[in-house]
């Protein structure tokens, strides 16, 4: 019997096979997926700046985890009753997986949380903001808070170019710490040098207190430290210009190379936590907020957070140069939110952005809700926050970074996948012994180069 | 009524009857040809292009193929579903044998309704579930390694899924836990079914235990067994869940598969053709290691 159903099989198999090969073939004749060439040229000056009295609902697309977004719709419409917003949340990597063909559907949301821009201007999916740029006075914000989001006609490079997005709140990265540790490792102030930032870490192993708390599981939060490394070891402009992909940069430079022998010695001497592979954001935030180490690399969306969490005990500062009183360099990025080009109510969308950026109240909730500055016009000032807490801290450091003009992206948005492909695979293999830092390096812009060629 | 007219309209019902058998299976061919064979051949299709889902596609040919027989990192990621298959397949698989045959004969009454139900229970959680309660359990301070430290093995103790040579067999026995309980089952079923005269046999011819098992038990459990690797090798190949909640893919590409890199080729990094092209390479695969299986399994048991 067996044997019959075999048979029985095989011929069932054919049957099947056959419609298969069919639809197959047909499929593969057809022409090639993917829409026609998009129109992506400069839109038409006719903007307003007029938001009117008609009752809309904006279609909103913003990240899970991070409340500023629905905080400033919520207080939109108190101000402007006519204007609904419908939100919807999303992890980042989701938005980052979803955001093109979001942006592509009929259904395309009028203001969006940005992933990488580079890609969506290329598919002519954002709507470009010069209109509003002008029509608004953007110019009279600094000029380097909307560099980043510049791209250049057809995607690269960043930098330059029309605008695509603006900031709810702009962040700045440094060094949070934990100011009961700081004591029993013997710190008294922040350091001022690398070197006074390493004899911190030395200090800390030897009296038995994890030196830092850093994530590297799922996206290597250890790319943190090493780009902070990596900014004070060369010419920042040097780093700006990689992640904007201009052309002949590259990753391969000495600064990089420094920042990753670095990086490997300071894993080989335990200054990460042993585990720091088996560790995700998450976690390292339960583990810093108990007391599981003496400094985390991290921005200041969490000092809101932290200031709840280890209130008085948490202590920020950004991460120094290689000489006392060198220049101060960070990575700071805005917290970017673009306009669909399929969007339905684009001037509303571009009002409520400026309006984010003006509007005395919202301003407030930025940095209340955001824990960032909240950019803006340079003769605006920046609402304080309670003296004492990390939060005053994290913003009084992003005014001098702003001062200093020290602010660059994060070499993880360099492009769509550099991030997932390259950098944490490679910085995985790097603190387990398992790369060296020349390898890690030139395994990193391999990775660049082949994915820009594509 | 003649007898003949009666033929005649029967065989006329007959006829009528194949043909309303399609009407009948339409509604679900329908949604298979829909569900199933269009994204194949789109599939098929796109995995012939350069494409990042939304703009132009470029004609790439079979480059996206040679891709992915190619590159050093996907090359060994297929590796790893290859590895995947000893804990998935071979293990829950053994075991699973060793465990029925000594549950054999507790399997009725209220005391084998238990047994069964905990051997089944992996089944019935959720994989993502699985893989959160197990990435805590092997967690630096989870409990394997608390159980490590209380007996003295604290040297032994480690960040199970981040370390680089312990992440691929920590996933591994993950699968194996889940599969343990299907094979288990499946096969305590298949010896329910043994002819217990052939027990006799073999014990009134001087067979011990382990002959018994070698010479009815095993041949007997052909069928089950051959099911149990077609399913298991399966999950192996197109393993997803676990990996992606319990490692990621990390530490650098120590656990990474090809159902994960699938995703992230198609959603991450948007080369849907490259992602396409993996994913009819694993279909092909699965083909080739549960065909030889199906072959070998339903052969006459001569």
């Amino acid at each position: 019997m067996p044997g019959f159903r075999a048979r029985r099989l095989s011929r069932r198999g054919i049957v099947l096979a056959a419609p298969l090969a069919v639809v197959a073939v047909v499929a593969a004749g057809c022409s090639a997926p993917g829409a026609e060439e998009p129109s992506s040229g400069p839109t038409s000056g006719a903007v307003s700046t007029e938001l009117g009295s008609e009752q809309i609902t904006l279609e909103m697309y913003a990240e899970t985890g991070f409340p500023l977004a629905k905080a400033l719709a919520d207080e939109f419409t108190k101000q402007h009753p006519n204007v609904k917003f419908n939100v919807r949340e999303d992890q980042f990597t989701v938005i980052v997986e979803n955001a093109p063909r979001v942006l592509a559907s009929d259904n395309a949301p009028d203001v969006i949380r940005l992933p990488t821009m580079v890609d969506l201007v290329k598919d002519g999916l954002l709507k470009n903001l010069d209109p509003y740029f002008t029509a608004y006075g953007w110019d009279k914000f600094p000029a380097s808070q909307l560099v980043q989001l510049r791209v250049a006609e057809g995607g690269r490079p960043r930098g330059s170019g029309s605008l695509y997005a603006m900031g709810l709140g702009y962040s700045v990265t440094g060094v949070f710490y934990n100011k009961q540790l700081a004591q029993k490792a013997g710190m008294t102030q922040p350091p001022a040098t690398v070197a006074e930032f390493e004899e911190l870490l030395a200090k800390a192993k030897a009296a038995n207190v994890q030196p830092i708390m850093q994530f590297n599981k799922n996206t290597a939060g250890i790319n943190f430290p090493h780009q902070a490394l990596q900014n004070q070891f060369g010419d920042p402009a040097q780093i700006a210009d990689w992640i904007f992909q201009k052309p002949g940069a590259t990753f391969d430079t000495p600064a990089a190379l420094k920042a990753t022998e670095t990086i490997q010695k300071w894993a080989q001497a335990g200054y990460f936590p042993k585990d720091a592979n088996a560790i995700d954001y998450t976690a390292m935030m339960g583990q810093f907020q108990k007391g599981g180490g003496l400094f985390m690399f991290n921005g200041d969306w969490e000092s809101a957070n932290l200031d709840k969490s280890m209130p008085g005990n948490v202590g920020f500062f950004l991460f120094p140069g290689e000489a006392a009183g060198a220049k101060h360099v960070a990575m700071s990025a805005p917290n970017t939110f673009g306009v669909g080009a399929k969007a339905k109510h684009p001037d509303a969308a571009a009002f409520f952005l400026n309006w984010v950026h003006t509007n005395d109240k919202a301003r407030e909730i930025s940095v209340k809700v955001g824990g960032s500055s909240p950019g803006g016009p340079a003769n605006l000032t920046v609402p304080p926050a309670a003296e004492g807490t990390v939060l005053a801290e994290t913003l009084k450091a992003s005014q001098q970074l702003g001062a200093e003009n020290g602010a660059v992206d994060f070499t993880a948005n360099a492009t769509g996948a550099i991030f997932a492909s390259a950098i944490t695979p490679e910085m995985q293999k790097l603190v387990a012994g398992q790369q060296t830092p020349q390898g890690y390096v030139k395994a990193v812009q391999a990775e660049y180069e082949k994915e820009l060629s594509q | 009524m003649t007898s003949s007219a009666v033929r005649a309209r029967r065989r006329r019902w007959a006829r009528t009857a194949r043909w309303s058998g399609w009407l009948w299976v339409l509604p679900a061919l329908l949604m298979y040809a829909v569900f199933v064979l269009r994204p194949l051949a789109l599939t098929f299709q796109y995995s012939l292009y350069h494409w990042n889902g939304i703009g132009v596609a470029r004609w790439a040919g079979l480059s996206n193929y040679v891709t992915v027989f190619t590159d050093r990192d996907l090359l060994k990621i297929i590796g790893n579903a290859f590895i995947l298959i000893i804990f998935f397949s071979f293990i829950p698989v053994g075991l699973g044998l060793l465990v029925a045959t000594l549950v054999r004969r507790i399997t009725s009454g209220p005391f084998g309704t238990a047994v069964r139900t905990i051997l089944f229970l992996p089944q019935v959680i959720p994989l993502v579930a699985a893989g959160i309660a197990w990435s805590w359990l092997l967690s630096t301070t989870g409990v394997v390694n608390q159980v490590l430290r209380a007996i003295g093995l604290g040297g032994l103790a480690r960040a199970w899924l981040g370390e680089f040579d312990t992440a691929l067999p920590s996933v591994g026995v993950i699968g194996a836990w889940v599969l343990l309980g299907l094979c288990t089952i499946l096969l305590v079923t298949g010896m329910s079914k043994i002819d217990p005269a052939l027990y006799e046999a073999a014990r009134i011819d001087g067979a011990g235990p382990v002959r018994e098992f070698l010479a009815v038990t095993l041949p007997s459990l052909r069928q089950e067994i051959g099911v149990c690797l077609t399913v298991t090798v399966i999950a192996a190949l197109a393993s997803f869940d676990i990996v992606y909640i319990s490692t990621g893919g990390g530490p650098g590409l120590q656990t990474t598969v090809p159902g994960l890199e699938i995703y992230r080729l198609a959603f991450a990094q948007r080369q849907v053709g490259l992602a396409s092209a993996l994913g009819v390479v694993l279909m092909a695969l699965v083909l080739l290691c549960v065909l030889p299986i199906q072959r070998l399994t339903r052969q006459d048991k001569g």
